[in-house]
């Protein structure tokens, strides 16, 4: 056995053995043994997933016996096994996390009990498998495990939380719709191409029709979009994402929602081997929708969870325009650019994996210390929780695709895929990837605005509630769940030329997007196939620190007495400097809320109550404001309210008067009568 | 990357460190004698700024460690950025390190932390300032981005030096309508990002008009002079970026030292020349209202998208 089997199966003995200790140990223990084993399920997942990338085997075997009619496939290729690693890369951090945050002394949380705690393990054992699936059955199978697993998660804390019950009916109604479609997308693929593992797929996908194909592409389109929550299928991670304990948002956020990015490129690029032009101008728009529709609803947005999973639908619209412009590229013929930009793309799964992980982490502590995730009501938390504080302006930063950190690489590299595009192009290329540049942009501009808000709101100035002011330090597992994804965001942020061979084994499993070596290394600068173009995030990182310590030391040899003093905030003559006085998260986010009117359409009340005496004095101002999500407003209510009046309407005919019963079977027979004859 | 080429990064940064303040002087002193006052001399900026060196640091109570990082990570992105534009030499030892994109980043992340620290000190004042900073700053992205990639299609490259190189080799191309279109997109987003009129007035006393100095109110002594200087270096940067990107004759091909100091002549006058221009023509203007900020910054995207398209269509 291959060390990659070796890995897989001991990640599977050890989920397995979490779920019995999380049934059988003692309470006190359950949490610890459970985040143990289940950290370690991961890990073991995560060795397998770096023995295939690194080229040392890939594992393929079935087991006949254990699924009636087809059996089960497993087969753990380069592609599948960068999907791996960004699943472990959240599990291992989020699990040792969880033995912090679900521990049974923190209230407010059901994540302690039994089945929350079996349930676990089982979700990432099932993340973990999901990319390893080498049948259509198994998939399926593997894909419902996962969607029912995390729903329960979902659910945890329904005996405390209303919002939670809405929030679970969402997301169970969007996913189970989701696995119609992707059901229906696999199963016409098998039967077309005549069989039910991967590998006979492939070969009998050439035989299959151009209409079947593209029947196929977009059913896996729609079902596994909205897995990954995008724009109009997102409606449901807005919702469950805030509603699930941290750590289990953390792994939806940043391993669930990439499985779906891995359904699309799996059966877009590898099964059906690639496709027309417009299949990559469909992903790229709606790539770029998301990116943008997004990323202004995180903006606005004062719930820190709910920025965070509005977040995760920008950056999986950016994933998902690396991946269109790729299919673009290829169709057009360019394959060098194409692998670039599906190098990018794999490339932001990870990355995005990590800071997106550790972001939510970081707002389960925030959770954990002071029961709120509203941004208007915390404030001051970096001097009172230095750990959380420091490592959630890691992620800030790098979300923000800001150097030196790993956001920033990825989308360094999506940008030069897009722009090598023009010279040798036709005229679609040559306009949509100016607007692609643009929307890349405009996203990474408001990013970073949103993330100033997020980090400069939350953790920065003055607490605005007691709860924040009384907000303690997180214990050591969450701390170190924090640090550890802290640590893999500077890590890949600074050496990503280790990551080239590994990015060129998994692209070449899409056979029509692979050429030769996207991503190749050149000593410590990073260098693309057939771009003239260099980084080199490490001496960026190194300049940074030199320039840092110059400046210093110059002022301190200027200067000839360094002193510093603390005074009270310069307040135009107040005396009292007060927490009602700063700027909240919805103030500053106004100014954009106002440039960007006529998509957010905010709800605006405000009431001015005048005095009987004179209007010209007021007597009390009151200002609500309401940002609702358009798509869900416009789209989903007038479905879910025609569903409403069909369920009322048909009510209707069932009264319990006896008479109406007799005239309905009257009627019935002679209709049979007529009918029959 | 070669000793020699370090040594010209090296040379490029403190020739930029030292002109950067006299610039914002000579800018000053125009705008002054242009509106009928005497002006204070050229080196008032570097009086200044050691005036503040020897002053006494005062940090609000409430501020937290990113207040006192905020004024060094803005000064190190400056520096680093003096170190990869080509302001001496195409042979800048620091040019491969990072192309347009990495520098535009670079720069976001010091306006980022400025941002922050505006945020930190808990006033209405700062507050307001970083929100506008971010403001402008977000939709000031898609135009510089834009315009990054009408010029590296003339180049093929997006590295600066490759830019440059290429201009060189193909004078001709400075007169095409892509290199133009694109030159003025990059001009409106150098008025935002430095905060120039008509997007921010830097001499403005009025905190509730102003952007950058909001941001900054709570800062003095040293971490203040730190701010100023990297803020002049910002703008040099930019200015350096304008003249040197599409007006590239004077620059060095090599790393020795004569051509590198008739270079330093060279790029000083292309400095001085276009903040003069700046300096006139913000006589001549007002401050725009802030939500018309946007509006000017999508005329100056269209400018950029159609250096793009002019670049596939004429071509």
């Amino acid at each position: 056995m291959t060390a990659a089997g070796v890995g897989l199966t001991a990640a599977s003995v050890a989920a397995g053995l979490a779920m019995v200790a999380a049934i059988a140990a003692p309470r006190r223990l359950r949490v610890a043994a459970v985040g143990g084993l289940t950290a370690a399920s991961a890990a073991a997942g995560l060795v397998a997933a770096l023995a295939v990338l690194t080229g040392s085997g890939t594992v393929a075997a079935t087991m006949p016996d254990l699924l009636p009619l087809a059996g089960v496939r497993i087969e753990l290729d380069a592609l599948g096994a960068v999907f791996v690693v960004a699943v472990a890369v959240v599990a291992i951090p989020a699990a040792l996390y969880g033995i912090g945050y679900a521990a049974p002394r923190s209230t407010g949380h059901g994540a302690s009990g039994r089945s929350v705690q079996a349930t676990l393990p089982l979700f990432v054992w099932s993340l973990l498998m999901v990319p390893a699936a080498g049948s259509v059955s198994t998939l399926l199978v593997l894909w419902e495990l996962m969607a029912l697993s995390s729903l329960l998660l979902v659910v945890a804390d329904h005996r405390h939380n209303p919002a939670v019950r809405s929030a679970a009916h969402w997301y169970a109604a969007m996913t189970q719709l989701g696995l119609v479609a992707i059901l229906l997308a696999l199963v016409v693929l098998a039967g077309q191409a005549g069989g039910d593992s991967f590998a006979a797929i492939r070969d009998g996908a050439a035989g299959v029709g151009p209409h079947a194909r593209s029947v196929v592409f977009v059913l896996a389109l729609v079902g596994f979009g909205s897995k990954a929550g995008v724009v109009p299928l997102h409606v449901w991670l807005p919702r469950a994402h805030p509603e699930a304990p941290s750590h289990v948002s953390a792994l939806m956020s940043g391993a669930m929602v990439k499985l779906g990015v891995y359904g699309i490129v799996r059966v877009g690029w590898d099964l059906l081997g690639g496709g027309p032009r417009w299949w990559g101008l469909t992903i790229l728009v709606v790539g770029a929708v998301s990116a943008l529709f997004g990323i202004l609803h995180a903006l606005v947005a004062t719930d820190l969870k709910r920025l965070l999973a509005y977040s995760t639908t920008e950056n999986v619209g950016l994933i998902l325009i690396g991946v269109g412009a790729a299919g673009l590229f290829a169709a057009s013929g360019n394959r060098a650019l194409a692998s670039v930009a599906v190098a990018a793309a794999l490339l932001h799964v990870v990355n995005h994996a990590a800071f997106k992980g550790l972001l939510f982490l970081g707002a389960g502590s925030v959770l954990h210390a002071t029961g709120t995730r509203d941004l208007d009501r915390l404030g001051g938390l970096a001097r009172r929780m230095p750990v959380t504080g420091a490592t959630f302006a890691i992620g800030a930063l790098a979300i923000a695709a800001l150097p030196p950190l790993n956001g920033f690489v990825s989308e360094w590299l999506l940008l030069q895929a897009l722009v090598h595009s023009l010279p040798s192009s036709t005229a679609l290329v040559a306009v949509a990837m100016p607007v692609a540049v643009a929307i890349v942009a405009l996203t990474g501009g408001l990013a970073a605005a949103t993330f100033v808000k997020a980090f400069g709101t939350g953790f920065l100035a003055m607490p605005r509630s007691p709860e924040a002011d009384a907000a303690h330090e997180s214990p050591w597992s969450m701390r170190i769940g924090l640090c550890l994804l802290a640590g893999v965001c500077v890590a890949l942020g600074l050496a990503p030329t280790a990551l080239g061979r590994p990015l060129t084994r998994a692209v070449a499993v899409l056979g029509p997007l692979a050429d030769g070596r996207p991503v190749r290394a050149d000593g410590v600068n990073l260098e693309l196939a057939g771009i003239q173009a260099t980084l080199s995030p490490l001496l960026l990182a190194v300049g940074l620190l030199a320039a840092i310590f110059a400046t210093l030391a110059v002022v301190r040899a200027v200067r000839s007495a360094p002193t510093r003093r603390g005074a009270a905030t310069w307040g135009c003559g107040r005396s009292v400097q007060t927490a009602r006085m700063e700027y909240t998260a919805t103030s500053f986010a106004e100014p954009l809320q106002r440039v960007f009117d006529d998509v957010l359409r905010p709800d605006l009340d405000v009431h001015v109550d005048h005095r009987v005496e004179s209007r010209y004095y007021v007597e009390a101002v009151r200002y609500r404001q309401g940002i609702r999500d358009a798509v869900e407003h416009r789209l989903y209510e007038p479905v879910l309210r025609a569903g409403r009046w069909w369920g009322r309407t048909a009510r209707h005919l069932q009264d319990g008067s006896i008479h109406r019963y007799l005239a309905y079977i009257m009627v019935a027979l002679v209709v049979a009568l007529v009918v029959a004859r | 990357m070669s000793v020699a080429g370090l040594a010209a990064a090296v040379c490029q940064t403190a020739l930029v460190v030292v002109v950067a303040p006299f610039v914002v002087g000579l800018m000053r002193w125009v705008r002054a004698r242009l509106e009928g006052r005497a002006g204070p001399p050229l080196t008032q900026p570097w009086r200044d700024i050691r005036k503040q060196m020897a002053k006494e640091r005062i940090v609000p109570a409430t501020a937290s460690w990113v207040f006192t990082l905020a004024p060094l990570v803005l000064v190190a992105t400056a520096v680093v950025a003096t170190g990869i534009v080509p302001f001496l030499t195409t042979r800048s030892g620091l040019d491969e390190i990072g192309d347009l994109f990495a520098l535009v980043y670079m720069l976001l992340l010091g306006t980022v932390f400025l941002a922050l620290a505006g945020l930190d000190p808990g006033t209405a004042f700062g507050g307001m300032g970083s929100s506008r900073e971010m403001t402008i700053a977000a939709v000031a992205e898609p135009t510089i981005l834009v315009a990054i990639f009408a010029l590296s299609v003339t180049a093929g490259s997006s590295n600066l030096s490759a830019i440059v190189t290429s201009t060189l080799d193909h004078p001709s191309t400075v007169a095409s309508p892509e290199t133009m279109l694109a030159f003025a997109a990059l001009a409106v987003v150098t008025l935002a990002e430095t905060g120039r009129l008509p997007v921010d007035n830097p001499s403005t006393h009025l905190e509730l008009t102003m952007i950058h100095e909001a941001m900054i109110l709570e800062y003095s002594g040293p971490d203040l002079a730190l701010v100023e200087l990297a803020a002049h270096m910002r703008l040099v940067v930019f200015l350096g970026l304008l003249s040197n990107l599409f007006v590239p004759w004077g620059i060095a091909t090599t790393t020795h030292p004569l051509e590198l100091l008739a270079a330093a002549g060279a790029v000083c006058a292309k400095i001085a020349v276009l903040g003069i221009v700046i300096a006139t023509f913000e006589v001549f203007v007002a401050k725009v209202r802030l939500f018309r900020v946007p509006e000017l910054l999508a005329a100056s995207f269209v400018l950029a998208f159609l250096a793009v398209t002019a670049s596939f269509y004429l071509a």
